[in-house]
């Protein structure tokens, strides 16, 4: 079924490939990323948030984009663990720091949305707690593959830290919820939006993911040429 | 049965004669009990609402000390070849493993919290409820901190990344063990207990096949 | 009943590097086979993929069990007797207490009088209520030759079986493997001394 997949996966298929790809995917960010702004910048002020609604549009594509970017290193994590190949590997240790960029960016744009709308910077409501453990748990992925020198078995390691993590998660993400209910009531993020904003948000939406595809592609390709030098270099020294 | 019963009869054995048995985790457990009051002031009102939650993140802290050798030891000595060839599976030995450490850790901490308990002024009811999460929802702690073991298996700062992999993925622990008391000190039930046994039974039970993995991986090294 | 252990196009990889490429052997039962190299050459990575402890890069190692071939590397290991580089012995248990683990370990639970008897063979009547910290890295050497012996494997890898023993703890173990193959067991040795048995040697 997914032999389509492994054919570009071959490392030399793929910086062919992503090679070929790049660029038209990095004109496309800015150029998406660049309509949404422009977008969101054009929405009338909400009658209630003010303008503090744009930072709406930061943050919420961020946290879609963090929680997406797990889900990335959770399948090329069964795959690296399934097939054992390497550009699995690659693919979910590049995705790390992307998706925990994203979660800050989401925690810090959600801190300073909270400032005027709760008074303080900080609330412990369910989805800051919730990507609060999310960003713990990118930095504990990225700690691990950094921790161990076999490449290798870093990779398996790694792979079955971001697996168990990926079930974890909604466990996590429902016990913070049931938490936060027990102690507080309604999270105060959620709230409808209406149709105006919608577009400006799926504009972003897609910028954001699109902007995360550019890097991590961008992340991958310099990993493979890494590990070629590294190679040579080994093959050199012996 | 009993290759894995010498396997933990073994391990129980090696936490008292070369591990100072449980001391270590319980006076980590107790000293955690007294440093939050001299940090928090001693209200007892205060104490007692934030008992729960203390003493488990203390417990759950206490228990992890001693994780990061679950597998190293016998890593570090050649012990793990021999489990490996000998006819007890991986996973199995495994679980003897983590029994062998709630056994050694999880248990004498759950015995020990009703004393603690007292010091934060839990009302008995509550104190009830917190023994009874603790002893639920120990083993899960032990298990899944068995997962992270295993995959630090060689690293040489390998204990200070443990917690750092470990914590969060237990946080459903902390929260549903704290909500049982919760649910006590309110007298209004919440479900908490149930969802906390849930989770420790299902990450109990599944633990041994991943740690296993853990271990096999870092057998080839 | 072991009848042979075969080696086919065999390449041991440890992380990056390729210690062993397209290796191939057969060991019959009743034979015994030395690994001679340098240091580094891949001897210890060989014995720990026949175990099954390290996948193989390529190639596979089959375990011919009369007319049954065993190539899954985790079975293969329930026939292993395994003598390592590691003692793997606890400095606060006694030779005796580490004897009977083991024996309860691999489902061969031992008497004291079998466990005794066991000692003698290697030579550590007088040790064994010595806890093992005591021991001389001759004496644990004796008592993982001792293990090894009680694990009654068909199929022996051992890493340097003469390390550490002096000229009666090497006759000792020269006497074991021919006993051994004597009786039909298969015997792979990574080792720097002739094992005197005539027996073939392959170079890493």
């Amino acid at each position: 079924m997914f032999d389509w997949l492994f054919r570009y996966a071959n490392p030399a298929r793929f910086m062919g490939l992503s090679g070929a790809v790049l660029p038209w995917l990095a004109a496309a960010t800015a150029v998406v990323l660049g309509v949404g702004l422009w977008l969101s910048f054009s929405v009338p002020p909400d009658y209630q948030q003010g303008m503090t609604v744009l930072i709406l549009f930061i943050h919420v594509p961020a946290v879609t984009m963090a929680a997406a970017a797990y889900g990335t290193i959770a399948v090329c994590s069964l795959f690296s663990l399934i097939n054992r190949h390497i550009l699995a590997d690659v693919a979910a240790r590049a995705a790390a720091p992307f998706g925990a960029l994203f979660t800050a960016l989401g925690l810090i744009t959600g801190s300073l949305w909270g400032r005027p709308t709760w008074g303080t910077y900080w609330v412990w409501d369910a989805r800051l707690t919730s990507f609060l453990l999310l960003l713990f748990i990118y930095i504990g992925y990225m700690a691990l593959w950094s921790a161990i020198e076999d490449e290798v078995k870093a990779a398996r390691a790694a792979a079955i830290l971001a697996l168990v993590g990926a079930v974890d998660i909604p466990i996590i993400h429902y016990s913070v919820e049931w938490w936060n209910t027990l102690h507080q009531g309604e999270s105060l993020l959620s709230g409808g939006f209406s149709p105006v904003f919608l577009w400006p948000l799926l504009v972003m939406m897609l910028g954001y993911g699109l902007l995360f595809v550019t890097l991590w592609l961008m992340r991958i390709r310099t990993e493979i040429v890494n590990r070629r030098a590294r190679a040579l270099m080994q093959r050199d020294a012996a | 049965m009993t290759p894995f019963f010498a396997l933990l009869g073994r391990d129980l054995r090696l936490s008292v004669r070369e591990g100072g048995g449980a001391a270590l985790a319980l006076g980590f457990f107790a000293l955690v009990a007294t440093l939050v009051p001299l940090g928090v002031g001693p209200d007892l009102v205060l104490l007692s609402k934030v008992g729960g939650g203390i003493l488990w993140v203390g417990a759950v802290l206490a228990a992890l000390l001693s994780l990061d050798r679950l597998f190293q030891a016998d890593y570090e000595d050649g012990s793990l070849d021999l489990i490996a060839v000998s006819p007890l599976s991986l996973e199995a030995a495994a679980a003897a493993k983590i029994a062998a450490h709630w056994l050694s850790t999880g248990l004498p901490l759950t015995l020990l919290s009703p004393l603690l308990a007292l010091m934060f002024g839990l009302p008995l009811a509550a104190s009830l409820m917190l023994f009874l999460s603790l002893l639920v929802g120990t083993p899960v702690v032990s298990a899944v901190g068995a997962i992270g073991a295993s995959l630090i298996l060689g690293l040489r700062r390998g204990g200070l990344l443990l917690p750092l992999i470990m914590l969060p993925l237990l946080t459903p622990a902390v929260i549903f063990g704290a909500g049982t008391v919760s649910a006590a000190l309110n007298g209004m039930p919440n479900g908490a207990f149930e969802i906390l046994a849930a989770f420790s039974f299902a990450g109990t039970l599944l633990s041994p096949f991943v740690a296993a993995a853990g271990v096999r991986l870092n057998l080839a090294g | 009943m072991i009848t042979s252990l075969t080696a086919e196009k065999l390449t041991v990889q440890r992380g990056s590097r390729r210690l062993v490429e397209g290796l191939s052997f057969t060991v019959k039962a009743g034979q015994a086979l030395a690994l001679e190299g340098a240091n580094g050459a891949g001897k210890t990575s060989l014995l720990r993929l026949i175990a099954g402890f390290l996948p193989a890069a390529a190639g596979k190692v089959t375990l011919r069990d009369g007319a049954t071939d065993i190539c899954e590397p985790e079975e293969r290991g329930k026939h292993i007797g395994w003598l390592g580089h590691h003692d793997a012995l606890k400095a606060s248990f006694t030779v005796s207490e580490q004897l009977a683990f083991f024996g309860k370990l691999y489902g061969r639970p031992l008497r004291p009088e079998e466990r005794l008897a066991l000692l003698d063979e290697v030579g550590l009547t007088r040790q064994a209520e010595l806890p093992c910290r005591y021991l001389s890295a001759g004496q644990r050497r004796r008592l993982a030759l001792a293990r090894l012996l009680l694990t009654a494997r068909p199929l022996w890898l051992l890493d340097e079986p003469f390390a550490a023993l002096d000229i009666a703890g090497k006759a000792l173990v020269g006497r074991l493997i021919a006993r051994h193959c004597g009786q039909g067991g298969i015997v792979l040795a990574a080792t720097h001394e002739p094992l005197g048995l005539g027996n073939e040697s392959l170079r890493l």
